[in-house]
């Protein structure tokens, strides 16, 4: 199988970037979308060039650490999928990839396809926490928390983190990653205690970080490996607003 | 002569005695003094966050570009907790025994013992943090079996538990972080340690952003930097795994303990390709609904849902009945192993068995089967484009868990007087094979629980002595070491990829020193080992520059270190003439093919010393007071 990268590279943050073309061959339907990378940078390798910065860990989807801009979707044609996750038999045999980096103000780019998250960091700083100390901890059982709500805290503690809602979305905005965090603490009678502060804080956070407002477009639950669904951000801001005039 | 300082008094004493004794430092005194922690998984975050707490000021260093990529995130299945909540009969010293047993009895009573006792309040903890365990409708914890077991003992959140755990931890640090007591260096990966006088006084790391050295100084450092088991390339780990703090830390004298001990997962994917990067891992726990078998007939291609019941063999029910399909890891993949290599392997590569999910589902039905496991099959299409609730998964085993690691003694100190060494990267609770669901728990409690009540005991002589500033002289010759060893990699310039030689390393170390090994194999294997570290300094060729992030350069100083780690590996698994638990010698087995254990020549743990290039073994003799190591059957 053969096929065109088309691949964004910046020096760093500090410089300019521009496409530059690479033609790849020996690539089979099996290979992951990045051990085709993998298998372009060992070739320009020994072509003696510089290789292409891109980012993965787990190469499970889990870690979130992977995501990049495909043929202009976030982590590429499939829908609630990571970048690593793809495979190889989902492209054209000739097809012409076109490969970016996420795309958000609050992202920077550190260089070609490796952008800048921590202020996804950031807003987990303004209280993504229960505030008790290791050592604390009353018998567990004595918590009885009802399965459908801690299932839902789940759906929403799911997230992985790697930043494909900021990036799909038209503003930028961050909404569905805070709005996730703070449903699955709030939800929890472990997390009550902080809820008002909880979401004032995150999302006060949320926005001195640069990510834009929500507009409830749907995008980013289409592309968010995990599937958060949006009812998350309805649901935070139902929460912010409770939280400001009622406490 | 090696100190484990096991405290005094029974073993249900133990660490109550040994936190009586040891010594305290007034909250005040606290603040004077730093710890470096490298790592931010449930080990490394637990240990930052709780030092933290405790009013030490701590520095968490990770090569991620966030601590909540660390590997625990990965975990899936579960962690095992001694909680009775299942009324089965379970208890403190069933899951001590279970341990001790499952690691062949080749760790240490008092540590597993800690372990188990500590398992309890570990789950209080997790869920005052707000981790979503799974929950009966009347609200209460759920459980269930792990691998080597009898009871039910593990509690989970979905196929993705570690991710919980870690979030928790994570969580907890960025609090830390907010009350400016911890301090987080992401995209930052350790390459030296620096020790003064015998003690350890700070690190060398590299920020991967700008290529730049940096010092940093402490009064203690604390490694938690995971496993190892990427130094047979393919692996369940991620890629960045690595082994390089503890190979530098083994190099100025830390003690490397049973570094050949590693498990091999039963159950991830085949590999399909040379050009596969990584082995994905499906939870054990499926193994609590799925069955395992292959065709009875060699080379049998057809269809699995064609061939009929009579024809397949449940092999690991038929072998081992009172454990079936739970059988320890070890012994699972060893299984697979001798069926594929017989030549009854299934799929493209005849390089898989099948793990079945069609009696479970028409006992308990597809929504139970889905409520349990959904991600995991979720996961299994996305990867493979198979339905597993239409036919069977095709599963392998893998390189997982490094049951070695660094020599630590009961206060999870190495060798090296304020080097610690918790969670994968330290050897000491899991014997020569690790039971499921065991190691988000050993990680967790050596952060959370262990370190913090050890290191105090280190700290209070720390006080008194005068703080050592990054303008030292070692400071200085171990980054230029640094400096010089990354300049000789860049300057070598020859024609091959970083990638080619980690493949080559891989292959011998999958070949010789995996699931069955022997003597000739590992001498063999030890000859090419050395060949391929000559020709990576002859061929390799790293593009980019030093001085910018250059993942190739990365990835070199990592395998540059995995090569001597594998060398060392080799080595360790060739002096221990004894099957025991995961390592399983050719030449030391039952007539039925089961691991034959020494325990008269070798119920010891194997520290190794570093002597210029040379390993010298030391020997720290395993005691049993409690227990008498039986014959481990799960017959």
């Amino acid at each position: 199988m053969k096929v065109i990268f088309k691949i964004w590279r910046q020096e760093n943050t500090n410089t300019k970037g521009n496409f530059q073309s690479y033609e790849v061959d020996e690539l089979t339907e099996d290979m992951s979308f990045l051990e085709a990378l993998d298998h372009l940078n060992e070739v320009l390798v020994t072509k003696n060039e510089k290789t292409i910065a891109y980012e993965y860990d787990c190469r499970e989807g889990i870690c979130g650490q992977c995501g990049v801009f495909i043929n202009g979707r976030a982590h590429g044609p499939h829908d609630n999928m990571t970048t690593c996750q793809l495979h190889m038999r989902s492209f054209r045999d000739g097809e012409t990839i076109v490969v970016e980096p996420w795309r958000a103000s609050a992202f920077p780019i550190v260089k070609d396809l490796v952008v800048d998250r921590s202020s996804f960091d950031n807003i987990i700083e303004q209280g993504a926490y229960i505030s008790a100390k290791t050592g604390t901890a009353p018998e567990a059982n004595s918590i009885l928390v009802r399965k459908e709500i801690v299932d839902k805290a789940m759906d929403a503690a799911a997230c992985i983190g790697c930043g494909a809602c900021v990036a799909t979305c038209k503003n930028s905005s961050a909404a569905l990653f805070t709005s996730a965090k703070i449903n699955h603490l709030n939800s929890l009678p472990q997390g009550k205690q902080e809820a008002s502060k909880r979401v004032l804080e995150m999302t006060k956070q949320m926005e001195l970080e640069g990510f834009g407002s929500c507009t409830f477009t749907g995008a980013c639950e289409v592309e968010c490996p995990e599937g958060i669904s949006i009812i998350n951000i309805a649901e935070m801001n139902a929460r912010r607003t409770k939280a400001k005039w009622i406490g | 002569m090696l100190q484990s300082k096991i405290p005094e008094g029974p073993l249900e004493n133990k660490w109550r005695n040994y936190q009586l004794k040891s010594q305290l430092i007034n909250p005040a005194n606290k603040k004077k003094l730093n710890v470096i922690v490298v790592g931010s998984g449930l080990a490394g975050a637990g240990a930052a966050a709780t030092l933290a707490e405790l009013g030490y000021d701590v520095k968490c260093f990770c090569y991620q570009d966030s601590a909540r990529r660390a590997h625990s995130v990965a975990a899936q299945g579960g962690i095992n907790a001694a909680k009775n909540y299942q009324h089965d009969g379970d208890s403190v010293w069933r899951m001590f025994y279970d341990t001790l047993k499952g690691g062949d009895f080749r760790s240490r009573e008092a540590n597993v013992y800690r372990l188990a006792e500590l398992s309890a309040p570990l789950i209080d903890h997790y869920v005052q943090q707000g981790v979503p365990f799974a929950r009966e409708y009347g609200g209460v914890l759920v459980n269930r079996s792990f691998g080597g077991v009898q009871v039910q003992r593990t509690f989970y959140a979905r196929g993705q538990t570690g991710q919980q755990l870690l979030l928790a931890a994570y969580s907890q640090l960025y609090k830390m972080k907010r009350a400016k007591k911890v301090e987080l260096f992401p995209r930052h990966e350790m390459l030296d340690l620096v020790v003064i006088n015998g003690k350890v006084k700070g690190i060398i790391v590299r920020d991967l952003v700008t290529g730049q050295l940096k010092r940093f100084a402490a009064d203690a450092v604390v490694l938690a930097t995971g496993g190892y088991s990427r130094v047979f390339r393919l692996s369940t780990l991620a890629i960045g795994c690595n082994g390089s703090a503890i190979w530098k830390a083994h190099k100025r004298g830390a003690f490397f303990a049973a570094p050949s001990f590693t498990q091999i997962h039963p159950t991830a994917l085949p590999q399909t390709s040379d050009a596969q990067s990584k082995l994905t891992l499906m939870s054990e726990s499926l193994r609590n609904d799925g069955r395992i078998w292959v065709p009875k007939k060699k080379g049998d291609s057809r269809k699995a849902n064609d061939i009929p019941e009579e024809e397949r063999d449940y092999y690991l029910e038929r072998r081992y009945p009172s454990f079936g399909n739970l059988a320890p890891r070890d012994i699972a993949s060893r299984a697979a192993k001798e069926c594929i290599d017989a030549g009854y392997g299934v799929g493209r590569l005849k390089n898989a068995v099948y793990l079945d999910f069609k009696h479970a589902i028409e006992n308990f039905g597809i929504e139970t089967i889905k409520d349990r496991y959904g991600n995991l099959f979720k996961m299994y299409k996305k990867i493979t484009g198979v339905d597993a609730y239409r036919e069977p998964m095709q599963i392998s085993p893998a390189a997982h868990f490094s049951m070695g690691g660094l020599w630590v003694d009961y206060e999870l100190m190495t060798t090296i007087p304020g080097l610690y060494a918790i969670g994968e990267c330290n050897f000491s609770d899991h014997g020569a094979n690790r039971l499921g669901a065991n190691s988000l728990l050993q990680a967790s409690i050596d952060g959370y629980f262990v370190l913090p009540n050890t290191i105090n005991n280190y700290l209070a002589d720390a006080l008194r002595e005068d703080p050592v500033s990054t303008e030292h002289l070692e400071f200085e010759k171990a980054e230029n070491e640094v400096a010089e060893h990354i300049n000789k990699l860049m300057l070598v310039k020859g024609n091959k990829t970083v990638d080619h030689f980690h493949r080559e390393l891989g292959k011998v170390m999958w070949q010789e020193c995996a699931m069955s090994r022997n003597k000739e194999g590992l001498v063999k294997a030890i000859s090419q080992i050395q060949k391929i570290k000559e020709a990576f300094w002859k061929e390799v060729n790293i593009t980019g520059g030093y001085h910018e992030m250059n993942t190739e350069l990365e990835k070199a100083l990592r395998l540059a270190d995995f090569i001597e780690l594998g060398l060392l590996m080799c080595t360790d698994a060739l002096e221990r003439e004894e099957s025991c638990g995961a390592h399983f010698r050719e030449e030391y087995q039952t007539n039925e093919g089961e691991a034959l254990r020494n325990d008269e020549g070798y119920s010891y743990v194997s520290a190794w010393e570093y002597d210029q290039g040379k390993f010298k073994l030391h020997k720290e003799a395993l005691e049993f007071e409690n227990v008498q190591p039986t014959v481990r059957s799960y017959k």
